[in-house]
């Protein structure tokens, strides 16, 4: 049969099911074939804290939302235009956030009346109306499945755990995915266990020929590779990124890698990736708790390691006397706060930028510490390599503030080159007994870098230069105690001042204003950058005017944000807490910020951050102009089709 | 789950606490270990005579002094590292395990060292140090036992006795008391010992085997702390009292002490434990009888037992010496194994292979 072919230059697909449906492995898989092929794309994966909640209850939904495109995207979409269903409490859970008219695949293997109860449904929703305005393809995907494997001799619930093969199969075939990535994986993974090889591989071809031959499904997608840099790509998470950032900093800068950790979500993967690679020098300790992770790294660091520790917002709590210690001992260390909601145990598998304030000021005693957040999750790798540049060249404990959204959200990412990445020099001190012996001076411990205003570092090992550090205030220079109210005064102003000084060495602040003339600037940080991003490209198209700035260092912040700000009649923040970037610009620079806050556990949405940026401007008297010129200024570019949406 | 069987590293490592540890053959004395800093403890303080033992015995090792490293926590003891000149870390409460481990891991070529005192490895750090008993770190431990909280002037600590009154038990603790020695028994500790301030020629005996043994060492040293619990230990004081008191525990030998060896150790067939009995004359028992202590003994069961002869109230006797040294793998060392045989099997990481893993796709290029 000969199907019709519909061009698109989008489409957002969401999988969902019970936990143990497979749904994040169908996910990935589809976005394996969608990198392939080349399309743009960004995933959200979203999935309960619970490892198996009560199967069929909404409780247990799990989902995984992939965006793809011809042209260049930001976000994983804020509705998807393909629910896929595998029970009724994923429909029911999922429903809401469908526009009608969108495409609806649901099997309907489990719409009996217990399953249908456990979802919350006291009618079925495939006979009441309910799915009236979507497209519907009611389909028992289970049933189809355990009949196409039948003669492999499993039993029926392992046959039908290949259900999301099937699902994976009628999807690449509407979109025209490529096969073969699927089929390799399929076979690795399976390579030990011929039956269940057999069953995955025979389950997602039948799902593929199921869309091919049946009349069900008239219409296939093609959505046409983006335009990309020419270069090599491949697809990456953000624990992912940020784990080879860690090993590309350590051999940037020929100091051993160490991370010391304890397990937790959503930071346990960059443990788990790290571990694989022991042939690039690194070592892992699993810790007894937060502390000993942080502890042991910092341990590491006084031995001359790039000591590491990553966790989320509890575990930061805990390390927080470390981090001072750290401070104190101006020691390099890496702690890498993989935000989560908060606040306590909150939201494990959620994604929250609320540890901002604790990054900034969580410690006793004045403790400033570097803060650098990426933006997206190929961006993780170079946060990585920046804070790891500046705990060795400031000598100072830098925290990376990444989150959930990114950590486990994934994208294409061009390979940098390795020969480009930047050296970073951990500049020892080393012993000269020479010079030690005509002056008769001993080692100063903490003498400061007229420059970075950073203390020599001077490995235990190095003839000569035996000293003790330590969490008692240091006497300046000679670093013995001291309890001295003057040396206490310029010790604090002088650590502070130190990580004041990261700023010099810092470029200039992107401002993404395409005529310089918008009086509204939209200021973020971290994960929120693609939806601000793509909300600010809806803006545009309206041709409205709205300048952006994302900032990367939190701490210090820019030496020119201040005057950026200042140019901007109204700035507005949007932030996944309740305004702690806006607190700090406000306080620091005077500026009238405006917060806007969203604490769903889940990214922005596009559609929603632009009309919060289109109600400002309508506050400040700036309307649509009546015809929008399809070649009007502030457009990404004039080859872009006029419904893109990002 | 499955799990691998670990090779055994290499034997001289295994048996060798300072292998790996570069040496000198310049002289040493106890001048060099000392530094600038001017001790401040209390006068009487039973700290000054570790210290002193410790810098008296540190040159006899013969190592290079930059590759010896003391980490401290939190109290009167842990201020111990200023007063050595060697490489130092005076961190924070309970956490010098912790720190120790990362340094003992990457950096083979150190001789680690923590000081420690009762409230900051039993209380605040117990964890930490239950832990790197257990994983057999490559560090010699020094436990400062004065059984009271002295840096904060006079509260019970995890090892005071019952009913112990002080400024925040003005009607007697109700805790029961930590044994040091037993808890690091039963956390699989591979090295266990305990000595006592002022017997400086047995203190030195016990840190010399300390330093010796491969993996985590702990000693307990009682320690009077002269101003909020003086004569925690006067029971051992004096050379009458600490020969009634004091149950030396020597590796191969019969367990004997008291005036005349007249009293020693022997099993206590009826709870399985040991017990002190009399030696010889009508009511002791037979000197072919008394329990020779095997300090060698895979089993940890009797070093228990005999743990359990120190007074948990105000004491009277308790046992000293080794207690348990046997050989089993560091953590440090099996880590550091896996790392070598994994850059020995597959080389040195190819940073650019990694980043590309194993699905990439090029643009710009004709689509295969």
């Amino acid at each position: 049969m000969s199907k019709q072919v519909k061009q698109l230059d989008r489409v957002i697909i969401r999988f969902a099911g019970d936990s143990g449906d497979g749904m994040q492995l169908t996910g990935d898989r589809f976005t394996a074939e969608t990198a392939a092929f080349g399309n743009d794309l960004s995933t959200l994966p979203n999935f309960p804290a619970e490892i198996r909640a009560p199967q069929g209850t909404m409780a247990g939904v799990s989902s995984f939302q992939v965006h793809f495109a011809d042209h260049d995207i930001l976000t994983p979409g804020d509705a998807p235009d393909v629910l896929v269903a595998m029970n009724p409490a994923a429909l029911r859970a999922n429903l809401k956030d469908v526009p009608r008219g969108s495409t609806i695949i649901v099997d309907t293997h489990d719409f009996g009346a217990r399953n249908l109860a456990k979802a919350g449904y006291t009618e079925d929703p495939l006979e009441d109306g309910t799915l009236d305005p979507y497209n519907l393809h009611p389909v028992d995907l289970t049933t189809l499945t355990v009949e196409a494997i039948k003669e492999l001799g499993l039993s029926r619930k392992d046959a039908s755990r290949a259900k999301n093969m099937f699902a994976l199969g009628l999807l690449s075939w509407m979109y025209g995915r490529p096969t073969e990535p699927t089929l390799e994986f399929l076979s690795t993974r399976f390579g030990a266990k011929p039956v269940l090889r057999d069953a995955n591989i025979t389950a997602f071809h039948t799902g593929w020929n199921y869309g091919e031959t049946t009349e069900a499904f008239a219409v296939r997608y093609e959505i046409k590779p983006a335009e990309m840099a020419a270069g090599r790509y491949r697809n990456i998470t953000g624990n992912a990124a940020l784990s080879y950032g860690l090993i590309a900093a350590s051999q940037q800068s020929g100091l051993p890698l160490f991370l010391g950790a304890y397990p937790i979500t959503p930071a346990s993967e960059v443990l788990h990736e790290l571990s694989k690679h022991k042939s690039f020098g690194v070592t892992t300790f699993q810790a007894e708790d937060e502390i000993a992770g942080v502890g042991a790294a910092l341990g590491a660091s006084f031995g001359g390691a790039l000591g590491v520790t990553t966790t989320s917002g509890p575990g930061v709590s805990l390390k927080s006397e470390t981090i001072g210690l750290a401070v104190m001992l101006e020691l390099p260390l890496l702690v890498c706060d993989i935000q989560r909601g908060g606040p306590s145990t909150g939201l494990p598998t959620k994604t929250e930028q609320s540890d901002l304030l604790q990054a900034m000021f969580g410690r006793n005693g004045e403790a400033p510490v570097p803060v650098v957040a990426p933006q997206s999750p190929v961006d993780c790798f170079d946060a990585a390599i920046e804070a790891a540049r500046i705990a060795i060249t400031y000598r100072t404990p830098v925290i990376v503030l990444s989150d959930g959204y990114l950590a486990n959200g994934s994208e294409p990412w061009q390979l940098p080159d390795v020969a480009d990445l930047p050296v970073i020099d951990p500049a020892f001190e080393v012993s000269d007994p020479s010079a030690n012996a005509d002056t008769g001076e001993p080692f100063q411990p903490y003498a400061r870098d007229p420059e970075t205003l950073a203390r020599p570092w001077a490995l235990p090992g190095t003839p000569g230069l035996m000293h003790r550090i330590g969490g008692l205030e240091k006497k300046d220079g000679t670093g013995e105690i001291s309890y001295d109210p003057d040396n206490h005064d310029l010790m604090v102003r002088a650590r502070q001042a130190k990580v004041d000084a990261v700023a010099d060495a810092l470029p200039d602040t992107i401002v993404d204003d395409p005529d310089g003339d918008a009086r509204l600037l939209v200021l973020g940080w971290g994960s929120t950058y693609g939806p601000i991003g793509a909300g600010v490209r809806r803006v545009r198209r309206d041709g409205l005017k709205v300048a952006q700035v994302h900032v990367r260092h939190l701490n210090p912040l820019p030496r020119d944000l201040g005057d950026i700000l200042a140019r901007y009649e109204r700035v507005v923040v949007p932030e996944m807490n309740l305004g702690q970037l806006a607190m700090l610009v406000r306080a620091k620079y005077l500026v009238d910020a405006r917060s806007h806050t969203q604490v769903h556990g889940l990214p922005f949405k596009a559609a929603g951050l632009a009309e919060v940026l289109r109600e400002h401007l309508r506050d400040l008297g700036d309307v649509p102009p009546a015809n929008t010129d399809p070649e009007q200024p502030g457009r990404k570019s004039p080859a872009t089709t006029p419904d893109v949406i990002a | 789950m499955t799990a691998v069987d670990l090779p055994f590293p290499d034997t001289d490592l295994s048996r060798d606490g300072l292998a790996g540890v570069p040496t000198t053959d310049e002289p040493q004395n106890r001048k060099e270990y000392t530094s600038d800093q001017e001790v401040r403890w209390c006068p009487g303080c039973g700290d000054y005579a570790v210290l002193a033992a410790v810098q008296g015995f540190l040159p006899d090792l013969g190592l290079k002094r930059e590759n010896i490293v003391f980490v401290s926590g939190i109290g009167c003891s842990s201020r111990f590292p200023y007063y050595l000149d060697t490489y130092g870390m005076h961190s924070i409460h309970g956490r010098a395990p912790a720190i120790a481990t990362g340094l003992a891991i990457t950096r083979p070529d150190l001789s680690t060292w923590v000081v420690t005192g009762d409230g900051d490895a039993l209380s605040i750090g117990g964890n930490h140090l239950i832990h790197a008993l257990r994983r057999n770190v490559n560090l010699t431990i020094l436990l400062f036992n004065n059984r009271i909280y002295g840096l904060t002037k006079g509260q019970y600590s995890p090892t005071s006795e019952t009913g112990k009154v002080t400024k925040s038990t003005p009607a007697g603790s109700v805790d029961t008391p930590f044994n040091p020695v037993s808890l690091a028994l039963g956390a699989e500790a591979t090295f266990v010992a305990r000595t006592v301030d002022n017997d400086r020629k047995h203190l030195t005996a016990v840190l010399s085997a300390a330093a010796a043994h491969r993996g985590t060492s702990l000693v307990e040293i009682f320690q009077n702390c002269p101003i909020f619990n003086d004569g925690a230990f006067e029971a051992f004081k004096g050379k009458g009292a600490a020969e009634s008191a004091l149950i030396p525990l020597e590796h191969g030998h019969a367990i004997r002490f008291g005036p005349d060896g007249s009293r020693g150790v022997a099993r206590d067939t009826a709870t399985g434990g040991v017990r002190v009995v009399g030696v010889g004359g009508d009511d002791g028992i037979d000197e072919s009888d008394l329990l020779v202590h095997d300090a060698h003994a895979d089993d940890p069961t009797t070093a228990f037992a005999l743990s359990r002869l120190t007074d948990a109230g105000v004491l009277t006797q308790a046992p000293i010496g080794i207690f348990r040294q046997v050989e089993r793998p560091t953590y440090d060392d099996l880590t550091r194994q896996q790392i070598d045989t994994a850059t020995g099997t597959s080389g040195r990481g190819d940073l650019a292979a990694l980043l590309a893993g194993k699905d990439t796709w090029a643009v710009g290029e004709p689509r295969g």
